[in-house]
């Protein structure tokens, strides 16, 4: 029955045009996921961010997704699809959907875009990402205390800023602790991948390092670092569950304030394209409860965390120097966000070559 | 105890040709079930999936825009496959070719003229036939499987582009991220109607099947392929040279995947990327075989394919299954056609005590080699 008065309000809506769509007062809200809802990592947590516009408003949003869209060809007609569907919000949550996002925002200039962690906007095209170097500064400084070897392993997805800025904040942080503190990187090339992930672990512990951390999106390395009995950080989301014994923390992205923020604002008609790069202090990023650790390290964590909020602990502060020695700042100086965003070189400490 | 495949003595030529009816038909009947399990009306989510992407203008332009390098991917393939040549390594010829045809508007992005893209389809099909040669010539030289030649070079391609897009073909201006320049307007392939996708890409498909359809019928060397793949000795006895021929179908194979890979990147996507293909040089191999290595089969199958996928989007967005689904559908299909060719080719015979000599052991064999 209510797929037969379906169908009819269907073709009454084709019988009237297309603008009868447009009448209904729901906002209907869509997402593009690079991986599986599942991955409890990443699109899991953009998927919590969905959830909580659901929570938030109701039957006064109506949200869908589409998940495993590849950063290919395919990317341009999953948004459109999305778009032709009434969607008047769409987020795009992966860096290759940038110019797919680009492309279908110019030919619907009535639906407003949110592209995630790129560098392309327009005026119906935002983007938005979270300073997770904030987080991985502290976990840095964790490893460093924690680490008997001095040795942390990094399981990293591809070699882009992002990731290459994390590393770097990781061991920056690290080497406040230990100035002698190194970072070995294996690099798997993808965003989710259990099994490379998990290899990758292997062959990091297998090496010497005896802390785990990773920018990969599945909890796999965090088990491997279970299996193994050595400690480990969780990735986007909580992973306690997947290594309730051996994950210290995790850098927890939170995207519900502001997915909610943005639904208000084309509620009410304030929404205006911007660019968000936020951290501690926007509450995108967030550790989960430290645990596993000692009580001195916990609170040398939420102290420094609390300093990054406040400002006045800055994870690029100088002196920095390149891997190859040659500095980059001087004391006191900080990096500013156009050199964070560009970021591709390896700061002193780690070990490997960057893939160029 | 044993399940045993016999050879059937008379093969059906009707029931060959409706195999595939039936296979889709099974495919149905599973999707019933599985759609009931999940708690989904059968009826609406078959709709979704195989009706309402036919019903709109843009997916059926989106329709064929995802078609078209199924096709040309998969035509090229069945001239290998027809000459017994297991080419399973399209996925790399189409990334070789990409990156062949992606030369010039990368290092000359400034170069505009009328003979750019064609400059660009000729050198991306040549890039797609020498990259197609190698497992050719190692099969002829070294009687290195091609099976595992090709495939490994499909990964040594995609870790080609991936390090060409990271490393010196990276746009300036792209804060490091890794793509390329976007490409400019006269290395764009046009666009068959304003506003839409479709490109002059998907043309390429449809002349190539056709043309595949008229040269493998009627022409002595469509004829050599299909008695080098059927009967090899007969073909020797015949003059015509294996190992020529095993070269020609790899380089034709090779060829189209480029011109694929030109047209995807160059029609639709508009500059390389790490990605550049959601597995079409995979995915092509189930079209081929479901178009019954036929090329104008293969055009039905290519949409028909496309038409899974852009149902399994509907799906996900109206219904909110799984992509998992998808996969899941299109995995039962290609099962299904190869369920519904065995036992049309062959009868299930249940055996008792010790293994009977006799046919088995070829029956085995060429089950194996088709699968």
């Amino acid at each position: 029955m209510a797929i037969r008065m379906k169908l009819v309000a269907a073709a009454a809506m084709l019988a009237l045009g297309a603008g009868a769509a447009q009448a209904q007062d729901k906002l209907k809200v869509g997402f593009i996921y690079v991986g599986p809802v599942g991955d409890h990592g990443w699109t899991y947590q953009h998927n919590e961010g969905r959830l909580a516009l659901e929570k938030e408003f109701g039957d006064k949003i109506e949200t869908t997704f589409v998940e495993n869209v590849s950063e290919g060809p395919d990317a341009e007609r999953a948004i459109e699809r999305l778009a032709r569907d009434g969607n008047k919000l769409i987020f795009t949550t992966s860096f290759g959907y940038m110019n797919p996002t680009v492309k279908v925002a110019a030919k619907f200039p009535d639906v407003k875009f949110e592209h995630a962690t790129g560098f392309k906007r327009a005026d119906n095209v935002s983007t938005y990402s979270a300073r997770f170097y904030e987080g991985r500064y502290v976990i840095g400084q964790i490893a460093a205390k924690t680490s008997k070897s001095g040795v942390a392993g990094y399981v990293a997805s591809f070699p882009i800023p992002e990731v290459v800025r994390g590393i770097n904040a990781f061991l920056l942080g690290a080497r406040t602790i230990n100035p002698d503190f190194k970072i070995k990187v294996v690099w798997v090339n993808s965003w989710f991948d259990p099994g490379r992930e998990a290899d990758a672990a292997k062959a990091l512990i297998d090496q010497g390092a005896d802390i785990i951390t990773q920018h990969t999106d599945s909890p796999a390395p965090l088990q491997i670092a279970a299996e193994r009995d050595i400690p480990a950080f969780g990735q986007a989301s909580d992973m306690h569950r997947f290594a309730p014994d051996n994950q210290l923390t995790a850098i927890v992205d939170n995207w519900s304030d502001y997915y909610v923020s943005r639904a208000k604002a084309v509620m009410d008609g304030s929404w205006k394209s911007q660019d968000v790069w936020g951290g501690f202090a926007m509450d995108m990023v967030e550790m989960s409860d430290y645990k596993n650790m000692p009580d001195d390290v916990k609170a040398m964590a939420a102290d420094t965390a609390a300093k990054i909020e406040s400002g006045e602990i800055h994870p690029f502060q100088g002196p920095i120097k390149k891997q190859d020695g040659t500095e980059v700042i001087g004391a006191g100086e900080r990096l500013s966000d156009e050199v964070l965003l560009g970021m591709n070189y390896y700061v002193e400490g780690v070990e490997g070559d960057l893939p160029q | 105890m044993r399940l045993e495949l016999v050879p059937r003595a008379e093969r059906s030529t009707a029931m060959a040709l409706v195999s595939p009816v039936i296979a889709i038909g099974l495919t149905l009947i599973f999707g019933v079930v599985l759609f009931a399990s999940l708690g989904v009306n059968p009826a609406r989510a078959l709709y979704i999936y195989f009706v309402e992407p036919l019903t709109k203008a843009w997916s059926l332009e989106e329709l064929v825009v995802k078609a078209s390098p199924l096709v040309l991917i998969a035509v090229g393939l069945a001239i290998c496959f027809r000459a017994n040549a297991w080419n399973i390594g399209a996925e790399g010829q189409f990334t070789a070719g990409a990156i062949a045809g992606s030369v010039l508007p990368i290092y000359f992005p400034d170069f505009q003229s009328p003979v750019l893209l064609p400059a660009m389809l000729v050198m991306a099909m040549a890039g797609g036939a020498l990259y197609g040669a190698i497992p050719a010539i190692l099969k002829n030289r070294f009687s290195a499987n091609e099976i595992l030649t090709s495939l490994m070079l499909s990964y040594v391609a995609l870790l080609i582009l991936d390090w060409l897009v990271r490393g010196p073909w990276r746009d300036p201006g792209s804060f490091n991220f890794p793509e390329s320049r976007l490409f400019n307007a006269s290395a764009t392939l046009p666009l068959l109607a304003e506003g839409g996708r479709m490109h002059v890409g998907i043309l390429f498909g449809l002349i190539i099947a056709a043309l595949a359809a008229w040269r493998l019928g009627v022409s002595v060397h469509g004829f050599a392929i299909k008695v080098t793949g059927e009967a090899p000795r007969a073909a020797r006895f015949a003059g015509f040279d294996q190992k020529r021929i095993i070269l020609a179908v790899f380089v034709i194979a090779g060829a189209l995947a480029g011109l694929a890979g030109i047209a995807e990147v160059s029609g639709t996507i508009g500059q390389l990327r790490p990605e550049i293909s959601p597995g079409y040089g995979f995915t092509a191999i189930i079209v081929a075989f479901l178009g019954r290595l036929n090329p104008l089969g293969i055009v039905i199958a290519g949409l028909l394919l496309a038409l899974t996928f852009l149902g399994g989007e509907a799906a996900q967005i109206t219904l909110g299954l799984s992509d998992k689904v998808t996969r899941l559908f299109q995995g039962f299909l290609l099962f299904m056609i190869l369920a519904c060719d065995t036992l049309i080719a062959y009868r299930v015979s249940l055996k008792f005590g010790h293994r009977a000599a006799g046919v088995t052991g070829t029956a085995d064999q060429k089950m194996v080699s088709n699968g």
